[in-house]
């Protein structure tokens, strides 16, 4: 035992174990995301249980979601049958859903209190535009108030029916939102060029007779717009369903409320796969809905993206004009000390504070000046005066600038530097060789940096959360009206999603899947983003090894 | 002739390409020299949003006039109105005069309804922001007024009205028939007023007037309570009444304050009777600071001392000394309070007018207003203009005072707080209140950070440490190949989903499965220290199946299998040793407050966030240490243990000690984790159990409600730069010690 202490092994081990502990975390996180993630789409059975419990019966609608073992006593002081409290007992999370009618959606349940469980196939799922989901049984569909199916043609009937109402539902959003959200928004700019026109002390009333033209015609546009909807609204409130649910009351549902109706027990692996699909399909695309709990998160991964190209546009040029300082230009010597030291800080500086750098300079300083000489007919509401898409990607650009001069460095060093002297040799200035031969080599390793700049930026929340990101924009940042790329709106992130839903949302159990869903998108776009990098610098690395032999 | 234009095109073509080349060269070098731009600015400009809060109050040259009104009459009182363009002055004769504060023109006079027959003998006012002043007459009896002021606009323009109004009627109250009032305290509110006062014959009079609205008719009926709270005992200065109406303050000139209790208006109780001066001083003037907490108090030699009610040990307030200022000379004359900060003005017997701050312990301004001194003086609402009766003239000046309540005192020592039993470092940035005094201490929230930060490297430096010696020293490079890069990619793993899983998975978990974090936490080192001793047991032809340098691959499993017998033995030790619910435990047997999410969470994430960090820099430093060395103390019969510890990690070591000021540098700027996995309260224990603020977090919960350019505001901005100060030291030393230890490995 001494020996074999004395000879340094144990140690060696112990090291080891630093390694595996390390890679066990690493491994064991991602695997947590990927499973709670995956999981949230798929359709699980909905059991149909007589729960004992304080010695009276009840039925009990739901799915179990989540299960626990904790100490008998913890579970319920006046358990069932548990006689001895020390010991562990199973409990379960149970989705019960219906959550206008309880006021809760979920329920811990004992295991040993649930009796009679059967999954029978004609337990329905709805998955309603408010209030969440709907565990029951299908009673009657009604259209105009007359029951026309009943029993099991009724699920046929539903089935028949939602399709044509989800086609009046995007009918009805269509023109809500997107005309009249263009009307609004070409009134607004009116308004703004009358005020303008105010402050030019204009005074050809031809002018101001215009713009009021101009709006009338928009009102009269409105107001076929609102007539339409009148009616779209009373063809969509037509139909309706009744529903019993576990505690046996009748429940009528309006059809426009449904998003769709489901029998996940009927329902074979491949339709669970079809429907998955569906579910994957619908988180990635649709809104959200219900204050971001549920639906998609089509605008935070659109935000996201939009920021991070204006970001893009911003980092790689400045990114690689300093590194080929760094590398082709400066003689080494203290002032590239400095600027290595300064871009090592710049990597290092919290990211909040570049948040607050952000907010300060660039928002409140060039934003509140670019107001005042652009835009004083909106004063006192500011246009880029305030957080907005513009001052994230910039404050951002300006986060990610060591990642691409790092990178892009590394890159230029790489090149073998016969290829210069050669390009040299020819007669070529020194900036005709950076640009038809050391640029394009380098290359990749720019396009390197920029995507690990774009992974690095894609999961940075802190600073945005004060230049920019908001839990719910109104709008996207570019849509159909004039001049298209709104700069100056405030815009969704994904990593802000994560912060904003699983954290700010009062009912933690209901939106805890669909965070894990967005973390696991997000995981899966930075870890593509840092793989492909990793993959396109070692193919570099080979190529110049190939040159330089 | 085809020729020249040949020969010129080919100079212009020349001319062109080093006109191009030159432009470069001078466009890369702004381009470089742009990032130590971009961190300048980033510095630069957090510091000058600063630097406003330590700049000292500056005044305004201003305007002078003559006085305006009765020009034979005394000056009781000078007020302005919010935007200070209307003065108003208040004389002996009952006048009330409103002025306009740039020229000194009368805008409105009125007389007050003081009875025929009747003298003003006394006046007082009530705290500065209600308007309410208070008339004591020769007969015993006193008139409460209250002087308010509306806002219109005709034609675009602001047109400010003065208006004056005798909330409880126009006929005085009687206080005492003891002869006139010689002194007088007012308060008063929506819905009683109190009024306190010495008469002739020295008795001590309180009446207390309540407002009671009958519930059928808009009538209102007034209920006056009178009582008599004793007997004076020398000349007095002054009487004060906060205006909560709770008590009462008679100070005497000698110095003596006594501290009355008219909770009960009928009934009068006398707390406490203390002397507020040193022995050899007078008491010249005396004042209630807004909020009516504190009493500040000027003397005979120029001091400023500050003495609020304390809690005693039986819970008795106590008029207790707090601070003091030593700025003026001469015998402190008046003290005005500023209306909604901690913050004063005095004037003295020389003239000198001193601008103060409490809570920061400030003196922002001295300077002579006037060597003929000053009767009265007036300060805005916004505090951002004074008005000042100097001789005969009325001088009016602007009042530079942004940031009076922020000092070095106040940001990184213990302050002695208002309603608190000792001075404490606290962060507390904002109340309900108006009159709520900010508590803008850094000491907790830097304290949050380092905790953090602290708890964080405990977990991560082990870790990441011995793995990067392992993967640099012993392992194969195909493994290594693959071990490198899955640990650096944590790196990219953004800090808000650890932060999701830290707070929404683990802080839950780790409530209800305590003891299995801690068995594993505790378990995994000695079990990989058991299998690596039974491991040297096997035969040798077992052991030689795994080649050296895969010892970590085999570990994989012991780690899990750890894992799953610290979940399987967890209850039962829990059981035997914690009476079967440690979390009850750690809060009855131990009498430690125990956070959901508390710093065990935050230093497991935060570790994770900062492990690939120092992993990645250490692993570079020890794999870059010349082959040679290695190999010659390997030739020379050392054990690779013993090359490692004499030879690497000597060489490593500036390199490694680098990883931990990145690793540091991280932590403590790292917001998310920090945010999502801790209470967020701005706290000071060091208990791991509980929860903190940092400076990070803070900014980020706090700066999207700061109003722009407000204290607030530049304080979360001073907090970032601490931030960058920190990761500033951190960053560089780092970079110097690495740049050290290239030089070093080069010329090896």
């Amino acid at each position: 035992m001494r020996d074999w202490i004395k000879s340094g092994d144990p140690w060696v081990w112990l090291s080891a174990g630093g390694v595996s502990v390390s890679l066990v975390a690493v491994f064991g996180i991602i695997l947590l995301i990927i499973v709670r993630g995956l999981g949230f789409f798929w359709p699980s059975d909905v059991m149909d249980a007589v729960v004992v419990e304080n010695g009276s019966p009840s039925r009990l609608i739901g799915e179990i979601t989540e299960e626990e073992s904790i100490p008998a006593k913890l579970v319920d002081k006046t358990g069932s049958e548990a006689e001895d409290l020390d010991t562990l007992r199973k409990r379960y999370l149970v989705k019960v859903g219906n959550r206008d009618k309880f006021g809760f959606d979920f329920r811990w349940v004992p295991k040993d209190s649930i009796k009679e469980t059967r999954y029978p196939n004609a337990v329905m799922v709805v998955e309603r535009r408010e209030w969440g989901n709907l565990y029951g049984y299908i009673k009657s569909v009604s259209v105009d108030g007359k029951v026309v199916a009943e029993g099991e043609s009724a699920w046929t009937k539903l089935q028949e029916l939602l399709p044509g109402i989800h086609a009046l539902h995007d009918q009805i959003r269509n023109i809500e939102r997107d005309e009249i959200g263009s009307i609004n928004y070409k009134i607004e700019r009116l308004r703004l060029k009358k005020r303008k026109l105010e402050l030019a002390n204009e005074t050809d009333p031809e002018k101001f007779a215009e713009l009021e033209r101009q709006k009338e015609e928009l009102n009269i546009q409105y107001k076929a717009f609102q007539d339409q909807l009148i009616g779209l609204y009373q063809e969509i409130g037509k139909d309706s369903f009744t529903v019993e649910i576990m505690d046996g009351q009748t429940v009528d549902i309006p059809l426009s409320k449904v998003v769709r109706a489901y029998r996940p027990n009927e329902m074979g692996v491949g339709s669970k796969i079809a429907f998955y699909a569906e579910k994957l399909w619908e988180f990635l695309t649709e809104d959200p809905r219900e204050a971001n709990t549920e639906g998609g998160i089509f605008p935070c991964i659109f935000g996201t993206v939009v920021m991070v190209l204006i970001m893009s546009v911003f980092v790689t040029p400045f990114g690689v004009i300093a590194a080929l300082y760094l590398k082709e230009y400066a003689k080494q010597g203290f002032l590239t000390r400095l600027i290595r030291i300064a871009v090592n800080n710049l990597a290092g500086v919290p990211s909040i504070v570049y948040g607050v750098f952000g907010l300060g300079f660039f928002v409140y300083f060039i934003g509140g000046w670019i107001d005042e000489a652009l835009f004083p007919e909106a004063l006192p509401n500011p246009t880029f005066g305030s957080p907005g898409l513009l001052w994230a990607s910039l404050t951002l650009a300006l986060l990610t600038l060591p990642v691409v001069i790092v990178s892009t460095e590394e890159g230029l060093a790489r090149i073998p530097s016969n290829i210069r002297e050669g390009s040299l040799a020819l007669g070529a200035t020194k900036a005709e060789t950076l640009w038809r031969t050391i640029i394009p080599m380098a290359s990749p390793a720019m396009m390197t940096g920029l995507i690990l700049a774009v992974a690095r930026a894609a999961g940075e929340v802190a600073p945005l959360m004060l230049v920019g990101v908001v839990k719910l924009a109104p709008s996207l940042p570019i849509d159909g009206n004039y001049p298209f790329i709104h700069l100056e709106r405030k815009f969704m992130h994904l990593g802000f999603h994560i912060y904003d839903v699983g954290f700010q949302s009062p009912n933690v159990d209901a939106v805890r899947p669909l965070v894990y869903a967005t973390a696991f998108l997000l995981v899966v776009v930075i870890m593509i983003l840092n793989l492909t990098s990793i993959a396109i610098r070692n193919h570099l690395r080979e190529k110049y090894r190939a040159i330089e032999s | 002739m085809e020729n020249t234009t040949h020969m010129t095109s080919t100079v212009r073509l020349r001319t062109w390409r080093m006109t191009k080349d030159v432009l470069a060269r001078y466009g890369v070098a702004i381009g470089g020299v742009g990032v130590i731009i971009a961190l300048l600015l980033i510095f630069l400009y957090l510091f000058s949003v600063v630097i406003p809060l330590f700049r000292p109050a500056h005044i305004s040259k201003g305007v002078s006039y003559p006085i305006p009104g009765p020009t034979g009459s005394q000056t009781l009182h000078l007020a302005m109105e919010e935007q200070h363009e209307i003065g108003s002055r208040f004389t002996d004769d009952g006048k009330i005069t409103f002025f306009d504060t740039s020229n000194g023109h009368i805008v409105l006079e009125q007389v007050a309804p003081i009875p025929h027959g009747t003298r003003i003998t006394s006046f007082a006012t009530g705290s500065p922001s209600s308007g309410i002043f208070a008339y004591g007459l020769s007969d015993g009896s006193a008139l409460i007024g209250q002087h308010f002021y509306t806002v219109t606009y005709p034609g675009d323009k602001r047109l400010i009205t003065p208006h004056v109004s005798y909330p409880f009627g126009e006929t005085p109250l009687s206080v005492t028939a003891h002869g006139a009032l010689v002194h007088l305290a007012v308060q008063a509110d929506e819905d009683s007023g109190t009024l306190a006062g010495v008469a002739d014959s020295g008795s001590v009079e309180v009446v207390r007037i309540g407002r009671i609205r009958s519930f059928l008719s808009d009538e209102v009926r007034l209920d006056i309570t009178h009582a008599t709270a004793g007997d004076t005992h020398g000349p007095i200065l002054e009487l004060l009444v906060p205006p909560l109406q709770r008590s009462l303050y008679v100070a005497y000139r000698s110095g003596e304050v006594d501290f009355f209790d008219i909770t009960e208006a009928g009934t009068p109780q006398k707390i406490q009777s203390v002397r507020v001066t040193a022995p050899d001083e007078e008491l010249t003037a005396i004042t209630l600071l807004t909020g009516g907490i504190s009493l500040i108090c000027g003397t005979s030699t120029g001091r400023i001392a500050q003495w609020f009610p304390v809690r005693s040990d039986k819970g008795i307030p106590e008029l207790t000394f707090i601070r003091d200022f030593h700025a003026q000379n001469a015998p402190i004359t008046g003290i005005k309070p500023e209306y909604g900060r901690k913050g004063f003005l005095t004037y003295d017997a020389e003239g000198v007018l001193g601008i103060y701050h409490a809570t920061a312990h400030r003196v922002l301004l001295t300077q002579e207003l006037s060597p003929a001194g000053i009767t009265s003086m007036a300060v805005s609402p916004r505090a951002d203009a004074l008005l000042a009766h100097a001789g005969d003239a009325i001088q009016f000046r602007l009042v530079d005072n942004e940031h009076p309540d922020i000092s070095w005192h106040t940001l990184w020592q213990k302050v002695w707080y208002e309603d608190y039993e000792k001075p404490a470092y606290v962060w507390q940035s904002s109340a309900a209140t108006d009159d709520f005094e900010p508590k803008f201490s850094l000491v907790p929230i830097t304290f949050g950070t380092l905790k953090a930060a602290f708890y964080a490297m405990l977990f991560a430096i082990p870790l990441s440490i011995l793995g990067a010696i392992y993967t640099a020293h012993f392992m194969r490079p195909e493994m290594r190949q693959i071990v490198k890069p899955s640990i650096e990619i944590m790196e990219a793993l953004p800090t808000v989903i650890l932060g999701f899983l830290a707070g929404l998975w683990l802080a839950p978990y780790a409530e209800a499965h305590l003891t299995e974090i801690f068995l594993n936490i505790f378990l995994t080192f000695p079990v990989i220290f058991l299998v690596s001793y039974l491991w040297s047991l096997l035969p040798f032809d077992m052991r030689s199946r795994i080649p050296e340098g895969w010892e970590a691959a085999l570990l994989v499993p012991i780690v899990i299998i750890t894992g799953f017998i610290a979940h399987a033995l967890a209850p039962g030790i829990e059981d035997v040793f914690f009476g079967g619910n440690i979390r009850e435990w750690i809060t009855h047997d131990l009498g430690i407050t125990y956070d959901q999410r508390n710093c065990l969470i935050v230093g497991i994430a935060m570790g994770f966030a900062v492990i690939p960090t120092i992993f990645s820099i250490t692993e570079d430093a020890i794999f870059g240490v010349p082959k040679h060395l290695t190999q010659g103390s390997l030739a020379l019969g050392a054990t690779p243990w013993q090359t490692l510890q004499k030879i690497v990690l000597l060489t490593a070591s500036p390199g490694i000690f680098s990883a931990i000021m990145m690793g540091l540098g991280r932590a403590v700027g790292e917001t998310m984790i920090v945010l999502m996995a801790t209470g967020n309260t701005p706290i000071m224990d060091f208990n791991i159990f509980q929860g903190f603020r940092s400076l990070s977090a803070n900014i980020a919960v706090e700066m999207p409600e700061a109003e722009v350019a407000s204290t607030h505001f530049r304080i979360l901005f001073l907090s970032g730069l601490v931030l960058f100060g920190l990761t500033f030291l951190f960053n560089t030393l780092a970079e110097v010690v690495r740049h050290r230890l290239r030089k070093k490995y080069s010329s090896l």
